[in-house]
């Protein structure tokens, strides 16, 4: 049984790493700064990378279905492999709620997401002010649980590889080409 | 028969050659004074929630129509509390110094139907502009409803100044849509 990463798995992994990296920092970056045309257009760029990762998601999910991902190692305890799983079930509605939860605030503030200026993307919700203050509330809480799973994904890759001394960061590193 | 329809007929035009029908009042609260532009190439809306009106219109002798408009400036709804308290700044509106924006009409023409062009001066932060605004007049029973819309660039008035004043962020043209109820008045 193979026991890497496709390649297409592999970059949508780091794109989205970085993608979202830079989504989460600009995104508590540009809420605390005040009102100005920068803002404004740090907003902009925000919700268009937001909906790039979400076109990106749907894509890996289906490749997900099409090339399914290496098991766990046998030599993970069965609660271990189950909170792994559990994990990543985690940052995969995470990083579908989020984007989701950015665009329906959008839609209850009035201020509809065009993507890259050109493409408008239909809002979901009528406007509505105190909708829009709870959903910003809902995406900056999705946020923070995101960014704590995030450091137990990372932790746990990097006690794999130093503690555990298995393949589990190396078979998704970009250099670990497939044979 | 004949003396029925002639009678019917007559009823129908009594009231209109008895006296013309002039609205004499805009009821605010029936009424919507919106606008909207583009920001970031997105198409915004919003309106102002405070306004007064003085009116006298009457269909039969338009020429001699006027309207004055108040708009309170700081009772604008722009969709967000951040961006109604920036635009009352200094930079966009300044309504410390410029509470209201000011409409007075200077004629009203007829473009036959139910259409008039209404010509006037918009006043806003101590600038003023030639604007003229189609509107269609839709009488609806005794009182009536009047649509319209213009567009201002909001350079001539100095509105977003400073770091505002590129308009690659918002853009410079800005479109009024009003909807007003008007009735006869007292």
């Amino acid at each position: 049984m193979k026991n890497h990463y496709s390649r297409t798995a592999k970059g949508l992994h780091w794109l989205m790493a970085i993608l979202l990296f830079g989504l989460i920092a600009l995104g508590f970056y540009m809420s605390g700064l005040s009102f100005s045309p920068e803002k404004l257009k740090l907003y902009s760029w925000h919700k268009w990378a937001g909906v790039t990762a979400l076109l990106l998601l749907v894509f890996r999910l289906l490749w997900r279905v099409v090339r399914r991902p290496p098991a766990l190692p046998a030599s993970m305890p069965k609660i271990t492999q189950y909170i792994a799983h559990a994990g990543h079930l985690a940052l995969y509605v995470l990083m579908f709620a989020i984007p989701l939860s950015g665009w329906l605030m959008s839609s209850a503030k009035g201020f509809q997401t065009v993507y890259f200026g050109v493409l408008p993307i239909p809002d979901l919700l009528e406007r509505n002010r105190d909708l829009g203050d709870l959903l910003q509330t809902v995406h900056t809480g999705l946020n923070l649980l995101f960014v704590a799973i995030l450091l137990g994904h990372v932790a746990a890759a990097l006690k794999h590889h130093f503690i555990d001394k298995d393949d589990i960061l190396k078979r998704m590193l970009p250099a670990n080409k497939p044979e | 028969m004949k003396r029925f329809i002639t009678a019917l007929t007559l009823a129908a035009a009594l009231p209109l050659a008895a006296h013309a029908v002039e609205y004499k009042q805009i009821q605010t609260d029936k009424s919507t004074l919106g606008f909207g532009y583009k920001q970031m190439g997105v198409a915004m809306d919003g309106k102002f929630r405070k306004f007064a009106t003085q009116l006298s219109f009457d269909p039969a002798k338009p020429a001699s129509a006027k309207a004055t408009f108040d708009v309170d400036l700081a009772s604008i709804d722009t969709g967000s509390s951040e961006a109604d308290q920036e635009v009352a700044g200094k930079q966009w509106f300044n309504t410390k110094a410029f509470p209201t924006a000011r409409f007075v009409s200077s004629s009203v023409k007829a473009l036959g139907g139910n259409k008039y062009e209404v010509a006037g001066k918009l006043t806003m932060k101590g600038r003023t502009q030639d604007v003229v605004a189609p509107v269609t007049f839709t009488p609806q029973g005794n009182q009536a409803v009047f649509d319209g819309s213009f567009s201002f660039k909001r350079v001539d008035f100095a509105i977003g100044e400073g770091p505002w004043a590129a308009f690659d962020t918002v853009a410079n043209e800005i479109q009024v849509k009003f909807h007003l109820l008007a009735n006869t008045g007292k």
